[in-house]
């Protein structure tokens, strides 16, 4: 069954159309690729997945739940946009961590402040927090940071910042992790190490969705992959026959450009 | 004539401490509920609160204090400021208040506007409360952000108490002048001078100590 089902998103912003009818499944332990030029409404779409934008149409629904329908009852309610939000993690492309901590408070900061919401966090607040230290420790070294937990966000290069920031939507154990071109803010010589640790995140069967521009990587990555074009979904398939064999003509001319 | 000058300053200087002290401790709160207004969704109160910064930033502190020591006793009838030293200091701390909120209003707004919306974002999806984001996430930014321009504002406050002998404060620039005009004698002036210094001094290690307490993010 599909862990995500997404129907008919249409979201505008004033009188532009950034999503049109947008409908896709992603099933568990797949990653799905989104390409696509700027301004194709990838981005938009992974917003309104995390809620940061709410969709005009349609509804989303994960693991059978539905989070959010616009046509229906169950609307973006301020008080449960926390819990749906949890369902999701988000990786955005300019990383946006907390500058004032380092990198193991960044990972462990979200985990500590939903503990305090647990009826037995009085009790047990030592055992809980060790808990999540070593989670998060656990997080960072599977990321290649062992030595750098202690660092502050400005100690770090950029490809270590975004390892951290994966680690830290990770710390949340979402249900589908989304990136927003995870690599788009990073030198050339730096986006090896962050595909590296995504790659890894794949063959580990995470579920994903990864908006990027690196064909090479999303064809090789990816058991899905959706090409965007003006909001709306052109084609989608599996990555080798849309990458290597595109049948839209908007599918052909977008890659021509890689 | 030392010991009598000493004393004398350090009277002028116990008013200029607490105008400068009472000052601070209202207008700065008073600044961020303006700095809030400011951003606020309701046009009709952001426009209210720009057309007040406005007037107070675009008019003298002297005249604004000159209007509230002497305006209520003309308009009523009725002086509410006592004529005592205590009303005077009174009169000079609403004056000051009032203007430096105002200044303090557009640095927080700076402050608050300053922090990227990548960071509160970043707090949303980690399923954080409104709350939480502004404690734990933007309040230490905006605090880092707001303190070199703030320093400045609340060392300027220090010589703009001197400004409250035009009502009659015996404050500490009154306190030095006053022996120029009884007694000819000028060095109570540069006397005088050492005190603001010493005042001013104080609040520049204190700004760089929380500067460098701050320094360890960027």
């Amino acid at each position: 069954m599909a862990v995500l089902e997404v129907k008919n998103i249409g979201k505008h912003f004033g009188s532009t159309k950034v999503l049109d009818d947008v409908s896709f499944d992603l099933d568990e332990g797949n990653a799905l690729a989104i390409i696509g030029s700027s301004g194709s409404g990838k981005t938009t779409l992974l917003r309104c997945l995390n809620f940061l934008e709410m969709p005009d149409h349609g509804s989303i629904t994960v693991r059978g739940d539905v989070l959010f329908d616009a046509d229906g009852s169950v609307k973006g309610l301020e008080k449960d946009l926390r819990t749906k939000r949890l369902h999701f993690g988000m990786v955005f492309q300019a990383f946006h961590l907390f500058p004032q901590y380092t990198a193991l408070e960044n990972v462990t900061l979200a985990e500590k402040l939903l503990a305090k919401e647990r009826s037995d966090f009085k009790q047990n607040r030592k055992q809980i927090f060790e808990e999540i230290e070593a989670h998060g420790k656990a997080l960072l070294e599977q990321m290649g940071l062992a030595e750098r937990m202690e660092h502050y966000p400005h100690q770090l290069s950029g490809g270590q910042q975004q390892r951290v920031a994966i680690a830290r939507a990770l710390a949340l154990k979402p249900d589908i992790l989304c990136f927003d071109e995870p690599t788009s803010a990073l030198d050339p010589e730096l986006t090896g190490e962050v595909l590296k640790v995504i790659r890894g995140l794949a063959e580990q069967r995470t579920t994903m969705i990864i908006v990027t521009h690196e064909m090479a990587f999303a064809r090789d990555v990816a058991d899905r992959i959706i090409f965007m074009d003006e909001g709306v979904i052109v084609e989608q398939g599996d990555p080798r026959q849309v990458i290597d064999h595109p049948r839209e003509e908007r599918t052909k001319q977008f890659l021509t450009k890689y | 004539m030392f010991y009598s000058v000493t004393q004398a300053l350090l009277d002028g200087l116990l008013t200029t401490f607490q105008i400068f002290i009472f000052t601070l401790l209202f207008s700065l709160p008073l600044g961020l509920v303006l700095a809030f207004g400011e951003i606020s969704r309701w046009k009709v109160l952001r426009g209210l609160i720009q057309t007040l910064v406005w007037i107070i930033r675009g008019t003298p502190l002297m005249l604004q204090l000159i209007i509230i020591f002497y305006g209520p006793g003309l308009w009523l009838g009725h002086n509410i400021w006592s004529g005592s030293e205590a009303g005077r200091i009174t009169a000079t701390v609403v004056a000051f208040s009032i203007n430096y909120a105002c200044y303090f209003s557009v640095i927080f707004r700076g402050g608050i506007e300053g922090v990227p919306v990548g960071q509160r974002e970043a707090g949303e999806v980690l399923g954080m409360t409104k709350s939480q984001i502004f404690f734990k996430v933007t309040l230490l930014q905006m605090v880092k952000r707001v303190v070199p321009p703030m320093s400045n504002e609340i060392i300027t406050l220090v010589k703009d108490t001197s400004l409250a002998r035009i009502i009659a404060a015996y404050e500490l620039t009154f306190a030095g002048y006053s022996f120029m005009k009884s007694d000819g004698l000028t060095w109570p002036l540069f006397y005088t001078g050492v005190f603001y210094l010493v005042f001013v001094g104080i609040l520049t290690l204190l700004f760089n100590y929380i500067e460098r307490r701050l320094d360890y993010f960027r």
